[in-house]
């Protein structure tokens, strides 16, 4: 059953980040990354991190995704790509280097990381949201709080680039 | 139960996407979506292998990295913004007034 799950929207996420690729219109782009976000809350349910879900679709899919819609709105782009693409010999080096990318990804990860024995099966609720919360504020504690503070930098510096130079 | 090895898989597929993306388009903000796809499957290869070791500490971590990514995306923003006011234009290419 969360096998079948599993490859549905497997195949949901490779083909909506293909659309975010392919696709020329950025608004286009963002509702396939949502979709893409959405699929991988989907993963992490399946993997049992409730949390994680939970997080990815307030934070990304909410947060996230809601100022680059914001963004593409306000910039109004679109004709960008339209015109002859003066870097057109480089970009078709893409290709065939992402498919050495991806079998190199693959050739690691069969040789060195699941040759090894699973490890022993974790007590019930290892990954629940309980553990989560229990982990976070307690061995995090101090990175959970040093977060803030790269939250309040991230936002006076917006604040300073957002500023309009007056006179 | 479906094996550690096949979200492995998948993740490793999405971050090819974001970095092929992140090579042909021009437009700095399908980019940074790129970017976006990228830390995504960065994440769930971290839960996928946090799964398999049976503990938690691999979400924590995730929660951090959506957390510097929220805090990433107001300051890119704010600067793709900068950018094209002073220059009316989207695209990568003529940016290149800091390349050595």
């Amino acid at each position: 059953m969360s096998l079948a799950v599993f490859f549905v929207i497997a195949v949901v996420a490779v083909l909506s980040a293909l659309g975010l690729v392919l696709r020329r219109n950025p608004i286009h782009g963002a509702l396939f990354l949502v979709v893409n976000l959405g699929c991988v809350a989907v993963l992490y349910l399946l993997l049992g991190a409730e949390f994680l879900a939970l997080a990815q679709v307030i934070i990304y899919a909410g947060a996230i995704m809601v100022l680059f819609v914001f963004a593409i709105m306000v910039l109004i782009p679109g004709k960008e790509e339209t015109g002859p693409d003066p870097l057109r010999s480089q970009r078709l080096l893409a290709l065939p280097l992402g498919a050495l990318l991806l079998f190199e990804i693959g050739l690691i990860l069969h040789s060195r990381v699941f040759t090894a024995a699973p490890a022993p099966p974790p007590p019930a609720g290892a990954g629940g949201i309980e553990s989560v919360g229990r982990l976070l504020l307690r061995d995090y504690l101090f990175p959970f709080e040093v977060t803030s503070v790269l939250l309040l930098a991230a936002l006076v510096g917006v604040l300073a680039l957002a500023k309009r130079r007056v006179g | 139960m479906v094996p550690e090895s096949y979200y492995t898989a998948l993740s490793a597929i999405l971050f090819t996407i974001g970095v092929v993306g992140v090579l042909v388009r021009r437009n700095p903000l399908v980019i940074f979506m790129s970017i976006e796809l990228m830390l995504n499957a960065a994440n769930l290869a971290l839960v996928a292998f946090g799964h398999r070791a049976g503990t938690a500490d691999a979400q924590v971590l995730v929660f951090f990295v959506m957390t510097v990514a929220a805090a990433e995306v107001a300051v890119g923003l704010a600067i793709i913004v900068a950018i094209f006011r002073l220059r009316r234009r989207l695209s990568v290419d003529e940016l290149s007034i800091m390349r050595w």
